[in-house]
């Protein structure tokens, strides 16, 4: 053999080379002739080691960019040609190249193609490029469709197990469906291999398309008598999907839960199986996935509960916990133990698992525990109060997860006994959070305070701590209730005052919500401050007239507070000047400079006052006189802001005491509706308002405020009232002025006595996430229309925003939508919406409702069946 | 069922990327940035988990690698430390004392591995002996492939 040949082999490449057979001809040599002049013009390209240790040689950024540039550049030529003996070395160049962010779309294609070669290298590669160039959204669909049946017909079962791997990674809707059926012959394969591959994508493919899931059905059942583990926890996986996919499935499936013991129990109780074995643990991933399809088959299904109650005892207790997987084990015990129905010694046990969990030292384990106890506080208070003093401790974690979860189970544990002892620890933990934590953190506080203070005087002095310490991410609704709850507390008037004024000489650099509410009792009640009694514990004595203008005049001229404070603070400067005695001129100095300011707004302020201090100056004393006492019923104070927006604070106590729920809304009713002399019609509806039905209450608060208290009548006129109620309601909820409505509204015995006796019925729709979906329902006399008034209601902390609530009906019935009252839920606001039901043909009524809303950020949607609606409801 | 797992150094570059949902190239990028980017910023003693939109983020570092994972609300986040575990003794099996540069100069093994570990996002195997067997076996086939070509071309075949 010539040497010059041998040189020569290596830079052919390996198809070329089959050329050089030593029995080669005229025409073979030329052929090769031929092709290495085809390869000098094309060269062999770079290995992929060497691309890779070019890119990291690359010192800048542009000088890796032009390093791979050159390369897409020559790949994508080679691309072109049609090169298929570097394609594979190409695309595996391209992965990197696509991992460092540069964009590889031009290679989808390719890849394709070497899924269809037959060698295995090739469809290797051509598969992985597969899943990280393609997904579901490529209109390649069809192509690999096809190359993926071929490929599970295969007779290498690695191959069978590339194209299963691809098509549990990128199975969009169409491929599904075009491939179960492989998928399902696949699962009933000989091979063990094969067939938890086949189970996974059956459960993707589920996951995609739910209606699919029937042909899976009979080939499912069969993998739970496996040996083989892989089999036995794909097997588990696909279940545990089918049952949440449908509870007919669940049903179906309730049988298999001795089989689940028995593996579960087998698991435990073999000795050591150096395969599964996981420090100590026999298989942990088997042993989760089974305890969770436990949890699910055991929801609310008192027989499967107590089925699994003995093997739950035994995992709880025989798992070894010095390790990560055995707490991982223990965990998932736990929450399946919570969810079922299961015994009471066992719940205590769960939740003494959690307690031990708060104590060890991984911070994962105890960020489980909090993240648990979260869950099961509801459930089960008194066990949870036990560990309040380490989830306090919690508090202080360096960690923001920890301490986010600690946050909101100390508060879900608050309660009347610990107020004062929780609220010292989270107030100094409101003091010292990151911003992200001071408005969720002060607003829960406020709450709190408002639910559970033992008295007036502790509870200002917990709302001007939250004051200072979360400065201006206090939420806006606080500072109206707390100006609200001074004004209703006339004996600590004066002490709040100079605790305000104290606060605000002190510190009152950018804290625009205690500054408002300082400066508004300041001016409320200026006399009292002068005459408060000294605070001798910390050292405060009441202000001269001096120092107040002096501190106003600071206030008015520091460029950190906004125009709405400058406006509070005019205001009460106007006020202090019927409150003190020798600072008049001082006052009316101040006001007068503001005839002049920049600001319109406060100019016209300026401008305004001044008129008091001069012409009108006799009507100033009665203007400005003290206001009656504001009473804490806020609900009347939202809605005559918000008109018809209903946001009731009332809800917030509907959770936890319906009954001084009930008894405080009809008080609040009573004072609506003041002198009439309706109260025997009260008398009935205290009586006949069923608890559940806050609601309702609301709405008819509403209608009074919107229609100004005015004169109700109580004749009862019966047939009307139901209507005429209903059609005011759409108006209340359109936002629409009364006026347009002619008087006899007014007079037209809108709250007759049959209208508020005769029960509207209510149906929670939805209550999930903390959105709670009510529908009043409200038949329309002589019609086949039932009207229904839809109250959403967000019960969480957050604000829900772009809330779009939808309604489907059988063709039978006619749905009409009148607009919404909004779409967004502040927490504890609501939305209303009214519909139209008719059905002439008189069937039940099903209804599928739909949702989504954005919380935090995040995209929430969901979907219910409503079909509980009362049988008589059409009679 | 685990949405994605990306594997990043500590200078925040990505090592690694599987996806097991579907989203267009652009918003994986931004995912990948803004992950990595707060998972850097987070002291060493911080717990392994951080809640991220709907998702929860466990992760993990093993010398100069992060492994980061993102789960569904209803998963086990301590399992899924375990998986996380379990694949980086897989790799260490594989490679043998597995290094940073094993994974960048090989990305595609350790993409090879991590399929026959997972698939759709769910566990396939637990045994680790198994998963290392069917490794072995296909690059056998490869070998066996890259052999009978050689053979052909000497004309021995």
């Amino acid at each position: 053999m010539y040497p010059y040949y041998e040189s020569d082999w290596s830079v052919l490449p390996p198809e070329a080379n089959r050329r050089f057979n030593p029995a080669f001809n005229m025409a073979t040599i030329k052929q090769v002739v031929n092709e290495a002049i085809e390869r000098v013009r094309m060269p062999t390209p770079m290995r992929l080691r060497d691309l890779i240790r070019q890119i990291r040689a690359a010192r800048t950024a542009a000088e890796e960019r032009s390093v791979v540039n050159k390369e897409c550049a020559y790949i994508r030529s080679t691309f072109r040609e049609e090169d298929s003996v570097w394609r594979c070395r190409n695309i595996a160049k391209l992965l990197y190249i696509h991992m460092l962010g540069y964009p590889a779309h031009f290679g989808q294609l390719e890849c394709l193609k070497l899924i269809a070669s037959p060698r295995f290298t090739d469809k290797r590669i051509g598969y992985l490029g597969a899943m990280l160039l393609l997904d579901e959204r490529q209109d390649v669909h069809l192509l690999i469709t096809n190359c993926l049946k071929n490929d599970l017909n295969s007779a290498t079962q690695f191959v069978v197990g590339l194209a299963l791997c691809t098509l549990g990674a990128i199975a969009s809707p169409e491929m599904a469906r075009d491939l179960a059926g492989e998928i399902e012959r696949l699962m009933k394969s000989p091979n063990a291999y094969i067939r938890k591959k086949a189970a996974l994508c059956a459960f993707r493919i589920i996951k995609r398309v739910p209606e699919l899931m029937e042909i899976f059905l009979p080939a499912t059942r069969s993998l739970l008598s496996e040996k083989n583990h892989g089999v036995l926890i794909t097997g588990v996986t696909l279940i545990t999907e089918m049952c949440e996919n449908s509870p007919d499935t669940l049903s179906h499936f309730k049988k298999i839960v001795p089989n689940l013991v028995r593996i579960l129990k087998n698991l435990i109780l073999a000795g050591y199986s150096p395969e599964h074995d996981v420090s100590g643990v026999s298989d942990p991933f088997l042993q989760v996935k089974i305890l969770k399809l436990l949890r699910v088959l055991g929801i609310n299904d008192v027989d499967a509960s107590e089925a699994m109650n003995d093997i739950l005892a035994q995992v709880a207790t025989n798992t070894e916990t010095s390790k990560n997987v055995g707490n991982t084990i223990l965990y998932e015990t736990v929450l399946s133990i919570m969810d079922i129905k299961s015994e009471g010694g066992l719940r205590v046990l769960a939740v003494n698992i959690l307690g031990r969990f708060l104590l060890n030292n991984d911070k994962n384990i105890r960020y489980v525990a909090l993240n648990t106890l979260l869950r099961t506080v509801h459930v089960d208070t008194s066990a949870v109060q036990r560990h309040r003093s380490t989830i306090l401790e919690c508090l202080k974690d360096p960690d923001v997860s920890i301490r986010r979860r600690a946050m909101e189970l100390s508060f879900a544990l608050v309660n009347a006994q610990n107020i004062r002892t929780m609220m010292k620890e989270l107030l100094a933990f409101l003091e010292k959070t990151d911003p992200e934590f001071k408005a969720q953190c002060s607003s829960a506080i406020v709450l709190a305070a408002e639910r559970y203070a033992p008295n007036k005087r502790w509870h200002l002095d917990t709302l001007l701590k939250v004051l200072v310490a979360a400065g201006n991410y206090v939420r806006d609704d606080v500072i109206s209730s707390t100006i609200q709850l001074i004004s209703d507390s006339s004996s600590q008037q004066s002490y709040v005052s100079l605790q305000l004024f104290k606060a605000l000489s002190e510190d009152h650099q950018n804290r625009q919500p205690l500054t408002q509410i300082a400066v508004w009792s300041i001016g409320e009640y200026g006399d009292l401050l002068l005459q408060a009694t000294p605070d001798e514990e910390n050292g405060i004595v009441p202000p001269t007239e001096d120092e107040v203008i002096e501190l106003y005049q600071k206030l008015l001229w520091s460029p950190q507070n906004t125009v709405t404070t400058k406006q509070y603070t005019l205001m009460s400067l106007t006020k202090l000047s019927t409150r003190f005695n020798n600072t008049n001129n001082k006052i009316q100095q101040i006001i007068s400079s503001f005839c002049s300011s920049l600001h319109v707004e406060l100019q016209q302020r300026g401008v305004e006052y001044s008129q008091l201090f001069g012409k009108y100056s006799h009507l100033r004393p009665p203007l400005l006189e003290r206001m009656p006492p504001m009473e804490l019923t806020r609900s009347q104070a939202d809605n005559g802001q918000t008109n018809g927006d209903v946001s009731d604070p009332e809800m917030r106590s509907v959770d936890n005491s319906p009954r001084h729920n009930v008894h405080s809304e009809s008080n609040a009713l009573l004072d609506l509706l003041g002198g009439t002399d309706s109260t025997s019609d009260l008398d009935v509806m205290k009586i006949s308002q069923p608890v559940a039905q806050p609601v309702s209450n609301t709405n008819n608060q509403d209608l009074l405020d919107l229609l100004g208290l005015g004169p109700i009548s109580s004749t009862p006129t019966t047939d009307t009232g139901g209507n005429n109620l209903g059609l005011i309601m759409e108006n209340n909820n359109s936002n629409a002025l009364i006026s347009n409505q002619n008087s006899n509204f007014l007079s037209g015995d809108l709250f007759s006595s049959t209208a508020i006796e005769r029960n509207v019925p209510t149906l929670t729709a939805y209550n999930k996430d903390g959105l709670q979906i009510v529908f009043s329902l409200n038949k329309i006399p002589d019609s086949n229309t039932l009207s229904i008034n839809v109250t959403t209601t967000n019960n969480t902390l957050s604000t829900m925003t772009d809330y779009i609530f939808q309604v489907a009906v059988p063709r039978t019935f006619q749905l009409q939508m009148l607009s919404p009252s909004g779409t967004v839920l502040s927490p504890n606001g609501n939305v209303t919406q009214d519909l139209k039901v008719t059905n002439p043909s008189r069937n039940s009524l099903k209804m599928k409702v739909r949702l989504s809303y954005l919380i935090d950020g995040n995209p929430v949607q969901d979907q219910v069946e409503v079909n509980n609606f009362p049988a008589d409801i059409w009679d | 069922m685990m949405q994605f797992m990306l594997l990043f150094s500590r200078q925040g570059k990505l090592r690694l990327q599987k996806w097991y949902v579907a989203h267009p190239d652009k918003l994986k990028k931004k995912i990948t940035r803004e992950l990595i980017t707060t998972i850097l910023a987070r002291k060493p003693k911080m717990c392994s988990f951080l809640e991220w939109r709907d998702l929860k983020i466990v992760y993990k570092r093993y010398a100069s690698l992060y492994f980061c994972c993102a789960i569904e609300q209803c998963d086990n986040e301590l399992l899924t430390l375990e998986i996380i575990h379990r694949y980086v003794e897989l790799l260490d099996k594989y490679f043998g004392s597995v290094c940073e540069l094993d994974i960048i100069f090989n990305f595609e093994k350790a993409y090879f591995i991590l399929d026959e570990l997972m698939l759709g996002g769910e566990v396939q195997e637990t045994s680790k002996k198994n998963v290392l067997k069917a490794i072995a076996a296909q690059d056998l086939l490869q070998e066996d492939e890259a052999m009978e070509i050689a053979l052909r071309d000497v004309g021995l075949l």
